[in-house]
């Protein structure tokens, strides 16, 4: 039983490595990936053992990577993206969504488009514009990708690798705030042994109100609940990993069973992925609810200055805030 | 179909055009041209990529080409004639640009890999495929038919460019799987038009082939108009001097002459599939009908130019060719007419016999191993639509 500490980070250059060892269709492409092993280091190491063929340094142009991963995935191979940044995908939206998002439909299931697009996402880092961003809601609004996002080292080493060899085309969101946490990975656990890639967890079981959150709100959802605690109320985390398709149902077990719920996420709240699980979770669990369901998210503006970025991020005292609120109906 | 495919099976000989010889005088600044419009012959001539440009095909095979281009031109008629009736929501005509599609489309060879716009229909019937096919793309009964993979011709792709990339990328893989370097190695090749060669991706395929030295055939069909918007709308130079800016050959043929639209793409892909890299074509032509069934040409062009046009019919000309040479008869012409008058009875027949979909097919092939969500969605139009009476689905 190998089971190590590892960052996020190294867990997923673990898990693209076993990617790249398990399938010899599987290719790495990005700006800056080989060489320099990606600006985040997730791909370090990886040209260097695999060959430029395998991981495949890019010209600068985002709609590229991604049509010529398209046409590489038609031609039969596995390609896996980078996206250096958030802010950095607009240019290949078209790519993802027209193209990548429809073409197994559009051609009635006779092409497969298994491929990958990682997104290093989201801010907490004191980055400049366009490098703190969170595009879930663009991308999960779009039938035909898959969206998902890990919290912590063991997922990020499952979860790539169940992306990588999944036939979906798979927008994987990497929490770039989390890169440099570390956690327990055990290497040898097989890969159909790993929980779902298309499922939620609770990550810490609660009885008295459920908070929902994803990637870099994990840890905030997972501190505030030991805060929380302290004062004698326990909450109930959920990771919903995967983000589109949604997982509702451990959603609305445990929202059935705490009867309150919070949802926290990074991105602006108008239109958030926290308006859609809301409506789903009064449609759903109408009866069991003591409050409304309430968010707590990023502000409807774009993504402030770093120096301000503290009052943008949903931190432990908006949950626990949003919390105390939904004991006051 | 595929009948007298010259230069693919029919043929014994190699492709015809490929010449090492040096440029034997300067570099034309005009189109490569082998039939001009009155059907002349021209022997061989230099392109602007210095390359010597000639065919050699056989009688058979000349008359096979005038074949395709006649059958392109009604098909293309009847579904025209269908969106006129209703029985089309919309039709992208290929009317003037047979000679580039069916030119380009012959010189391909089975293994080669071409990714289409929407209105390639002459090079999806070069390709094997069955006429129907593009036609419940624009009936509303599906996105287009065919294999992909079986037929080595792609979906049709609606956003401009968008499949210049997968184009390169396809391309790279056969590189990445070894399928060049040899004469019976793979090539791709992309097609698009003049707007869009203003599009990003078109200009990011073009890098992308060059620095990764792709096996891909960039076919540019200048149909001078973007819908209404005319070239000088999308460059101020030659389309096909592009080709330099990015590192690898570029060439204008007249899009209207068969033969040299067959001569530079033959050699072009000749070269891509030896590892010789990417190129650009630029087949100069002329879109005589619509943009699409849903705009008025009157608005944005001129008659004078419409009728200039005319008089350089890649039909025509081909035709004057076939009877000068004495290479056809009136016999052959009639025969050859009254086949693609059969074709198009039969093509419409099996349109207006095209089912409608079942609503709840609208769930297929979202996601390869489907979804728990759809499969609710799916329960849900189901139900609703048994709850009309008498309701036949």
């Amino acid at each position: 039983m190998a089971t190590e500490t590892l960052t996020v980070g190294k867990a997923l250059n673990t898990g693209l490595r076993r990617a790249l060892e398990s399938d010899p269709k599987v290719v790495i492409m990005g700006e800056d990936v080989g060489k320099l092993g990606g600006v985040f280091r997730i791909t370090d190491g990886l040209q260097k053992d695999f060959g430029d063929q395998r991981v495949i340094d890019t010209p600068l142009a985002e709609s590229g990577i991604i049509g010529t991963a398209v046409g590489l995935a038609i031609r039969g191979y596995r390609p896996v993206c980078e996206i250096q940044f958030d802010g950095f995908v607009y240019p290949a939206y078209d790519q993802i969504v027209s193209q990548v998002a429809k073409l197994h439909y559009r051609s009635q299931g006779k092409v497969r488009i298994p491929m990958v697009i990682r997104i290093p996402y989201g801010g907490g880092i004191g980055a400049v514009e366009h490098h703190s961003e969170s595009p879930e809601a663009y991308f999960a609004h779009t039938a035909g990708l898959k969206v998902v996002t890990c919290a912590n080292p063991q997922d990020a080493y499952s979860m790539i690798q169940q992306a990588v060899a999944s036939d979906d085309p798979i927008v994987f969101l990497e929490p770039k705030r989390r890169y440099w946490e570390k956690g327990p990975v055990d290497l040898d656990a097989p890969l159909s042994g790993a929980y779902p890639l298309h499922a939620a967890r609770v990550v810490r079981p609660g009885t008295d109100a459920t908070v929902l959150a994803y990637g870099p709100m994990v840890r905030v959802a997972l501190d505030a609940a030991t805060a929380a605690a302290e004062d004698g109320r326990e909450l109930e985390v959920v990771d919903l990993r995967t983000l589109s398709p949604l997982d509702l149902g451990a959603v609305y077990e445990s929202v059935r069973r705490t009867g309150r719920c919070v949802v926290v996420h990074e991105a602006p709240g108008n239109l958030g992925l926290g308006s859609e699980i809301a409506a789903r979770i009064t449609e759903e669990c109408f009866y069991s609810l003591e409050a409304p369901v309430l968010r707590v998210t990023g502000y409807d503006t774009p993504y402030p200055a770093s120096r301000v970025e503290e009052e943008y991020l949903p931190d432990l005292d908006r949950v626990l805030d949003a919390v105390d609120r939904t004991f006051g109906w | 179909m595929a009948k007298g495919d010259p230069g693919v099976t029919a043929r014994g000989k190699r492709a015809p055009s490929r010449s090492k010889r040096p440029a034997a005088g300067q570099p034309s600044s005009e189109p490569v041209q082998l039939l001009t419009p009155e059907g002349d012959r021209v022997d061989s001539v230099v392109g602007q990529d210095g390359v010597e440009y000639r065919v050699d095909f056989t009688d058979a095979e000349y008359r096979s080409l005038y074949r395709d281009l006649v059958l392109v031109r009604k098909l293309d008629a009847e579904a025209t004639a269908l969106q006129r009736q209703g029985e089309l929501g919309l039709w992208a005509s290929l009317l003037g640009q047979e000679a580039a599609q069916v030119g380009s489309g012959r010189a391909l060879r089975s293994q080669d890999m071409a990714f289409p716009t929407y209105r390639e229909h002459g090079v999806l019937y070069c390709r094997g495929i069955d006429p129907i096919m593009p036609l419940g793309l624009f009936r509303g009964v599906d996105q287009g038919g065919w294999d992909p993979n079986e037929f080595k011709f792609n979906m049709y792709t609606i956003v401009i460019g968008a499949q210049t990339l997968h184009a390169t990328g396809y391309a790279m893989g056969v590189t990445m799987d070894g399928k060049t370097g040899s004469e019976d190695g793979e090539a791709v090749i992309a097609y698009f038009g003049d707007g869009a060669t203003s599009q990003g991706d078109v200009n990011e395929a073009f890098v992308w082939a060059g620095v990764f030295n792709a096996p891909l055939v960039f076919f540019c069909q200048n149909n001078q108009y973007a819908i209404s918007e005319p070239l000088e709308r999308q460059t101020r130079i030659p389309l096909y001097q592009r080709a330099a800016g990015f590192g690898f050959p570029g060439v204008r043929v007249d899009g209207n002459d068969v033969l040299a639209s067959y001569a530079v793409t033959r050699h072009a892909l000749d070269n891509a599939r030896l590892g010789q890299g990417p190129a650009l074509i630029e087949a100069y032509t002329y879109r005589m009908g619509a943009h699409t069934t849903s705009d008025d040409p009157t608005r944005y062009r001129i008659a004078s130019e419409v009728e200039a046009w005319q008089a350089k019919d890649p039909i025509a000309r081909m035709r004057a060719f076939l009877t000068r040479q004495q290479l056809a008869d009136d016999a052959f012409f009639a025969e050859v007419d009254e086949q693609a008058r059969r074709e198009a009875v039969h093509l419409r027949e099996r349109v207006l016999e095209m089912p409608n979909p079942e609503p709840v097919s609208m769930f297929d092939h979202v996601y390869p191993h489907g979804s728990a969500e759809l499969d609710t969605q799916r329960e849900g139009l189901s139900r609703y639509l048994e709850s009309f009476e008498g309701s036949v689905h």
